[in-house]
């Protein structure tokens, strides 16, 4: 788990949905409208955040763990979220 | 004896899944009263408790993750806050997931609220390995936290006694903000000042409170603010320049960097209160998911459960069903022995024909409803529910809908009515009116007993059940083809983004079952006792006026006839034989009045429009009558061709049916009834949940049009190819 914290901490910032499952990445920031954004900041996504990616299959939703509950995010949601 | 000093109310706040409704209904036990805010249809729910001299009144605000002006869940529990100013704010948290829950009790702290929390599930986070310091963290929050168990009823009187001191303010806690940090504070500080100067707002809501949210772009206090603040443009300019500030500050919204503080206090004061051996709360979920939800096995696994479902639904429910049909079958012939048996009383008419006949048989299906509705709770309770919507999601999404959508359409197969409601859950309105649209297109119970009555007249045995399924997947694809056709046309968009929470598997309890089943069924039978009632009886009306004077007397002369042979007749063989012709006659005397009735002139009068798709005036009368609950069909069916009391005699109504229409004409019935017009509940429930007529009426018209349309299809090819 520790080589796929540097591999995937590594890097510009990537969509949240080209993480691999079983990654952990670190939120940088979510590109969407204030709305959407202030959803997603209550949700427990703040920049800084360690997000571990669950399961992510294409196509379909992903299951990510932030701040101790698992989430299905939709594809199109994690597409805006981009992280390190 | 002791004696009530003061009534006084606690709102129920909490994330989804902490318990919240578990933690009601351990205080309140049964005596609850659900209804709905004002204005919304969000559920509100209410109940009391006596306790050490008070009467507290426990009111269970929705269920949210924060206290935006985002959805009507986050403004309703805001509203109830602010406006009806409870004594105390009870904060339900899960004990296992503290960062998470506590985000919300933060949110309430700022609004002024006395806040009492509970640390529910506290057994599982002791066994998780997870240790809270309870009078720190009380410190620290400024509230007290209290344990609880919900589900063994454990810590409620707890609960209450630190409710009543937290009200009455005896206990000794300092008082506690979250700071956001120099340059928020400062403008916090400066929104503040100009907001005290607007008395009328000033009045009901805290200054600080009012800046965070309009530093938060909220867009409900922007528009408060405009509308009672005579210096609403100097505040909004100041909220604009302090905006651009802290953006250039923090390179981020200030909404985003506020809910980022709010989670760093709440981190600060679990790392000095929660010790935790650091096991996860998925442990066990992990390893059911692994299955459950396996992108390969997930799928067939859900289908063989909903498949277990129904036949556990059907299976347990059909012996029921019967014995209600019997029941209501007596009551009828109870009230009808009240009058003389020949008696053409209107009133008898109506309470056996009308009445009980329209009622009795949307209720014969309760047994069925309540199975089916006992087995969504247990997979509600058990966390599944959530699963199912994630595995349905890539499906779903091609058709511009997401997973939580499919919750709503599963319940559909029992009743259409409790599914529309249920789609109270999906957070955005395209979702949710597209949803509402589609859902009468999923065969519901009353369809199934068209399909039943009508499959066998016209199909061989080996072929029955397929048919049956090949009609239950037509409403599933036209649902979503439907569904589809909407999000491209009237209700255009990008497809809503979507985040649920996933909660840890747990093992649900038979009270909540219980409860939530009731609640479920209460709603259906409230549907039955009120609009059906109120439509079965202008049914009967149609079906039934206007007599015709003349047909009557030529009936009874010749039944008088008859009876007159029957008495002549002394030898009992061919008194049965008389009988039989007696009873012959007054089947054909009945069919004879519904033809002439309102009923029968519409259908006739339809007759034309109908011809092209294979129906005649019979089968349109008997669509009148599907309108009132769809099973109304087979009866009506029945009486227009004479065979008396349709329940019983299947058989023959079968017989009847085959030597009248060819299969695929009774395919076409069948798939018609599926489409066309939506029973009346639905109607009535459309033009509430979606709040206009506008929404009913698209519904109503764009399901017959279809129906129409499609059924002309299916018959003229059919026609050309046989």
């Amino acid at each position: 788990m520790s080589a796929e914290e540097k591999e995937s901490s590594a890097g510009p910032p990537m969509p949240l949905s080209l993480a691999r499952a079983g990654s952990r990445v670190r939120l940088v920031c979510v590109r969407a409208g204030r709305g959407l954004a202030r959803r997603l900041a209550d949700m427990g996504f703040v920049p800084g955040d360690e997000i571990q990616v669950v399961s992510n299959g294409v196509p379909g939703p992903l299951v990510v763990l932030v701040k101790g509950s698992r989430l299905v995010l939709g594809r199109g949601m994690a597409e805006k979220i981009l992280v390190k | 004896m002791e004696t009530i000093k003061k009534t006084i109310t606690i709102a129920l706040a909490g994330n989804p899944n902490s318990g919240k409704t578990t933690v009601f209904n351990s205080l309140t036990g049964s005596r609850q009263h659900v209804g709905n805010y004002p204005g919304v249809t969000v559920e509100k729910k209410e109940g009391y408790r006596d306790h050490k001299g008070y009467r507290v009144r426990v009111v269970d605000l929705p269920g949210t993750y924060s206290l935006t002006a985002y959805s009507i869940e986050e403004l309703i529990a805001r509203h109830f806050v602010v406006e009806e100013k409870p004594d105390v704010v009870v904060d339900i948290l899960d004990a296992t997931n503290l960062e998470r829950n506590l985000y919300l009790a933060v949110q309430f702290m700022e609004l002024g609220a006395r806040l009492v929390l509970a640390l529910n599930m506290s057994d599982l986070a002791k066994v998780r390995g997870y240790e809270v310091d309870r009078e720190k963290l009380s410190v620290l929050l400024g509230c007290p936290v209290v344990p609880t168990v919900a589900t063994k009823g454990e810590g409620m009187s707890g609960l209450l006694d630190a409710a009543i001191a937290q009200m009455n303010e005896t206990h000794n806690l300092p008082s506690v903000t979250v700071k956001y940090g120099w340059e928020i504070e400062e403008e916090i500080a400066r929104l503040s000042s100009l907001l005290e100067k607007c008395d009328e707002l000033a009045s009901n809501h805290s200054p600080r409170w009012l800046a965070i949210k309009l530093l938060e772009n909220d867009t409900e206090v922007r528009e408060q603010v405009r509308r009672q603040c005579g210096n609403s443009d100097e505040i909004l300019d100041a909220v604009r320049r302090s905006t651009q500030h802290l953006e250039t500050v923090f390179g981020d919204a200030p909404e985003i960097v506020i809910a980022d503080r709010r989670y760093g206090f709440i981190s600060g004061a679990c790392r000095e209160s929660v010790r935790s051996t650091g096991q996860s709360r998925y442990d066990m979920s992990e390893r059911i998911d692994s299955v459950l939800t396996n992108r390969i096995i997930g799928l067939p696994l859900f289908i063989g459960l909903m498949y277990l479902v129904f036949q556990f639904t059907f299976t347990l429910g059909a012996p029921l069903m019967e014995l209600l049909e019997k029941l209501f079958a007596l009551m009828g012939n109870v009230i009808s022995s009240l009058w003389p048996a020949e008696s053409e009383s209107a009133l008898k008419s109506l309470l056996v024909d009308g009445v009980i006949g329209g009622v009795g048989s949307v209720l014969s299906f309760l047994p069925n409803i309540m199975f089916l509705f006992l087995a969504i709770a247990i997979l509600e309770d058990s966390g599944y529910m959530a699963r199912a919507a994630f595995i349905m999601d890539r499906i779903m999404h091609k058709v511009g809908l997401h997973g939580k959508s499919f919750i709503p359409m599963l319940l559909a197969f029992g009743c259409t009515v409790p599914a529309i409601m249920a789609t109270r859950t999906l957070e955005h309105r395209t979702d949710r009116l597209t949803t509402i649209l589609v859902t009468p297109l999923i065969s519901c119970g009353a369809r199934l007993t068209i399909y039943a009555m009508m499959i066998p007249a016209f199909f061989p045995l080996a072929w029955r059940a397929r048919v049956l399924w090949i009609l239950y997947i037509i409403g599933i694809l036209l649902a979503l083809l439907s569904a589809k056709l909407i999000r491209v046309t009237v209700l255009r968009g990008e497809s809503t983004p979507f985040v649920m929470e996933l909660p840890p598997y747990r093992m649900p309890t038979v009270r909540g079952v219980a409860i939530h089943t009731w609640e479920r069924a209460c709603m259906y039978v409230k549907k039955a006792g009120t609009i059906i009632l109120a439509v079965s009886v202008i049914l009967w009306a149609l079906t039934s006026y206007p007599k015709s004077k003349e047909l009557e007397k030529e009936f009874d002369r010749e039944m008088a006839r008859v009876q007159r042979l029957l008495v002549s007749n002394g030898d009992t063989g061919g008194e049965a034989a008389i009988q039989e012709k007696l009873d012959q006659l007054q089947r054909e005397k009945e069919a004879q009045m519904l033809a002439h009735s309102a009923a029968g002139r519409i259908g006739r009068f339809l007759e034309p429009a109908l011809r092209p798709l294979g129906f005649d005036w019979r089968i349109g009368t008997a669509f009148l009558g599907a309108f009132a609950a769809k099973e109304v069909f087979v009866a009506q069916m029945g009486i227009v061709f004479s065979i008396g009391d349709a329940e019983t005699s299947h058989r023959s109504l079968r017989q009847k049916l085959h030597e009248n229409y060819s299969r695929l004409t009774g395919f076409c019935v069948m798939l018609f009834a599926m489409i066309a017009t939506p029973c009346v509940a639905t109607v009535a429930v459309t033009r509430r949940e979606a709040g206009s007529w506008k929404w009913a009426i698209f519904q109503f018209g764009g399901l017959t049009v279809m129906a129409y349309i499609l059924t002309l299809l299916v018959h003229q090819i059919g026609l050309l190819l046989s």
